[in-house]
């Protein structure tokens, strides 16, 4: 054995302090912001339950929260039947698509990659344009007589899609060699799917155009507290798949063929990305519509907010940040006091942008 | 741990065709303790071949054996427990300190979340010592240089504590100190290490300087031997053969063939004898063995240097080699 592989004496491990091993290992990163996001993400929770158009005092809906009942009825089926999956959808939502975004980013080794790259948006968008635009009398009687089952529809229709088009993506990623092919692929595949919608709306009926217009302009409101189970299960299953990828992540940083000689099993790990990323983007997607930029953006604000590009920090800090921006978004699109809702993904990048060029132009001069 | 090579035929599949064969029936070996040069033309399949012995690619025949296993057949992890590489441009990632650069090189070794034990620690450290890259270990990775990174990238190598190190042009991108630090770092390291290393390079004079064997690698077979082995038998010369270039086997290097008939003799082996030699060559003059119709001589007396030329009877003086070549040029077109 190399001299270097000798195993090393007590004396050499122990003469440095722990904390300053620790330290070199994240020489330039602030580990500590993630509690503050922890803080955050709870102050944003309890905000975002407290708000709406009905005010309700703070005690009450933590009496409700608790299983107990608040002086009015209606106070208790507010918080449970709207302002809780309502909450508990936009911070789902948000963890998905910020985890998702980092895992496709570092991935593709592609600052400007997001969720929507492998076409998962694309196959949902048109199995909703299917249902919305397609249909004919059948699914427009359906849609107009039935008011929730509609809905249920279009998550389904979405659903469907999303996971049609992901499965085709695993199949040809469990062939091809490159990720950029796979990523010239998954673009085309979206070019294509998007010409298909197109389509579908050139000849639909104005008021049908409307309908799928309002499921593109995304909401985290239409979830109900009997699907909120579902979305969970299929964002936290996606979360915890990730959390195994840390280390195949942290060394496709140096790209693949390093990743390979540094005993990374580059195929596998391909499938579980995708596999991880269709669990939180296509239930995401089916609940709560194509919510852009959020997943491009949140990656790169925890980059810049935690300074390094260890995916063992990244990974809590995208869920967080995720779950905030989202929460923040929801909060702003309702503007308490005011009956107007604005479209979600119009207050995502509207607001998001500017917040995120600033974090990346800061970042950016503290690298260069 | 020795990695070796049995019938090996290296290239790529293709569909419908024939295959790409680079090399075919392979047979070599690679030591413990010796660091051995990769060497050949552009476009031979050096960089194949070291994808192939590193499980990278699948070979077209033949076996790779790393001890008594198949690298094709091993686990991931378990390969690059037994062998690292090195490739010729070191990535850039951003927001990475050196310190966590060299860190990666544990991955083979550690938990599913990566996370270092003292041994790790200090086995980090050596490695950043082994490359005297102790002071890039907090900074970040993004700011230093090719060389700084390529160092990081060896020392990564080093923490993966391998038995073989496989590299690919490491020294492609680096200046010529840079160059010269990273070869002599190889050879320290298969020194006092039982590493084998392969590195692949066209810095002739340097491999010949550092490495215990050379892989002579031409259109499908290779030649193993000793450098000096290598120079004198021919096989150097005949591997990089190109109209107008020659390997000069005293001189050790490859030169361009004289573009003159005329030959110049130059008397000595005293330092401006030798840099006369050198220009002499670069403009194209064939150096003659002994004395005849052209000689130049250095002459050093109380008054200075100077440059004698004499072309039969003639005799001119010339402060500079460059004043002495160009009247040698005068007197001979």
């Amino acid at each position: 054995m190399s001299q270097l592989a000798g195993k090393p004496t007590a004396a050499q491990a122990g003469n440095i302090p722990r904390a300053r091993l620790k330290r070199r290992e994240y020489a330039g990163a602030r580990p500590a912001l993630l509690l503050l996001l922890l803080a955050l993400l709870g102050f944003l929770l309890l905000l975002s339950l407290a708000l709406g158009s009905a005010s309700i005092p703070l005690e009450q809906i933590v009496t409700v929260l608790l299983g107990g009942q608040a002086d009015h009825l209606s106070w208790t089926n507010i918080v449970l039947k709207f302002r809780l999956p309502k909450t508990a959808t936009a911070a789902l939502a948000g963890m998905a698509l910020g985890v998702s975004g980092l895992l496709m980013q570092t991935y593709f080794r592609n600052p400007l990659a997001e969720p929507f790259v492998l076409g998962v948006s694309s196959g949902a968008s048109l199995g909703v344009a299917l249902v919305v635009l397609g249909s004919g009398a059948v699914g427009g009687a359906l849609l107009a007589g039935l008011g929730l089952a509609g809905d249920l529809l279009l998550t389904a229709a979405a659903g469907a899609g999303a996971a049609l088009s992901m499965t085709l993506v695993l199949l040809v990623a469990a062939r091809v060699r490159s990720s950029v092919t796979l990523l010239v692929l998954g673009l085309m595949f979206g070019y294509l799917v998007g010409a298909m919608v197109s389509l579908l709306l050139y000849f639909a009926l104005p008021e049908r155009i409307q309908a799928y217009i309002n499921w593109t302009f995304g909401s985290f409101s239409g979830v109900t507290a009997a699907q909120l189970p579902i979305l969970a299960l299929f964002v936290l299953s996606g979360l915890l798949l990730s959390a195994a990828l840390v280390k195949p992540l942290n060394a496709l940083l140096l790209g693949e063929d390093y990743a390979r000689s540094l005993g990374i099993h580059l195929q596998w790990t391909r499938l579980v990305i995708i596999l991880a990323t269709a669990l939180l983007v296509s239930a995401v997607t089916a609940f709560c519509g194509p919510i852009a930029f959020l997943g491009i953006a949140v990656p790169h604000l925890c980059r810049g907010l935690l300074g390094t590009s260890d995916h063992r920090l990244l990974l809590p800090g995208a869920c967080l940040a995720g779950a905030c921006v989202a929460l923040c978004a929801a909060l702003i699109a309702e503007l308490p006091g005011n009956n107007l809702v604005l479209p979600l993904n119009v207050v995502t990048a509207l607001l998001g942008a500017p917040v995120v060029m600033l974090v990346v132009l800061r970042h950016a001069r503290g690298v260069a | 741990m020795m990695l070796q090579t049995r019938d090996l035929a290296i290239g790529y599949r293709r569909r419908g065709r024939p295959d790409n064969v680079l090399a075919r029936a392979l047979n070599l070996r690679l030591q413990p303790g010796e660091l051995v040069g990769l060497l050949g033309p552009n476009g031979v399949g050096k960089s194949t071949l070291l994808r192939t012995l590193g499980g990278g690619q699948q070979p077209l025949a033949g076996r790779v054996l790393l001890g008594e296993s198949d690298v094709a057949r091993l686990k991931p992890q378990e390969r690059a427990r037994r062998l690292s590489m090195v490739t010729t441009a070191a990535p850039r990632p951003r927001l990475m300190s050196g310190y966590a650069l060299v860190a990666l090189g544990r991955h083979p070794h550690t938990d599913w979340l990566g996370r270092l034990t003292a041994d790790d620690h200090s086995i980090i450290a050596r490695a950043l010592d082994a490359v005297k890259g102790a002071e890039l270990a907090e900074q970040p990775v993004a700011e230093l240089s090719d060389g700084q990174r390529q160092k990081l990238m060896i020392a990564r190598a080093l923490a993966q504590q391998s038995d073989i190190m496989l590299l690919d042009e490491p020294t492609a991108f680096l200046d010529l100190p840079r160059r010269i630090e990273t070869m002599a770092l190889l050879k320290r390291l298969a020194r006092t290490t039982e590493l084998a290393i392969l590195v692949s390079t066209h810095d002739l004079d340097l491999a010949l300087r550092n490495c215990d064997r050379f892989w002579l690698m031409s259109r499908a077979s290779i030649k193993a031997g000793a450098p000096e082995d290598l120079a004198l038998d021919g096989s150097l010369g005949a591997t990089f053969r190109a109209e107008g270039v020659h390997f000069d086997q005293r001189r050790g290097s490859f030169e361009l063939e004289a573009s003159h008939g005329t030959s110049v003799y130059v008397p000595g082996s005293s330092a401006p004898a030798i840099w006369l030699r050198r220009a002499l060559t670069r403009a194209g003059y064939a150096l003659a063995e002994e004395p005849g119709r052209i000689e130049i001589s250095h002459r050093q007396n109380d008054r200075g240097s100077s440059w004698r030329l004499q072309i039969q009877d003639q005799t001119s003086r010339h402060a500079t080699i460059e004043a002495a070549l160009q009247a040698l040029e005068r007197e001979t077109t």
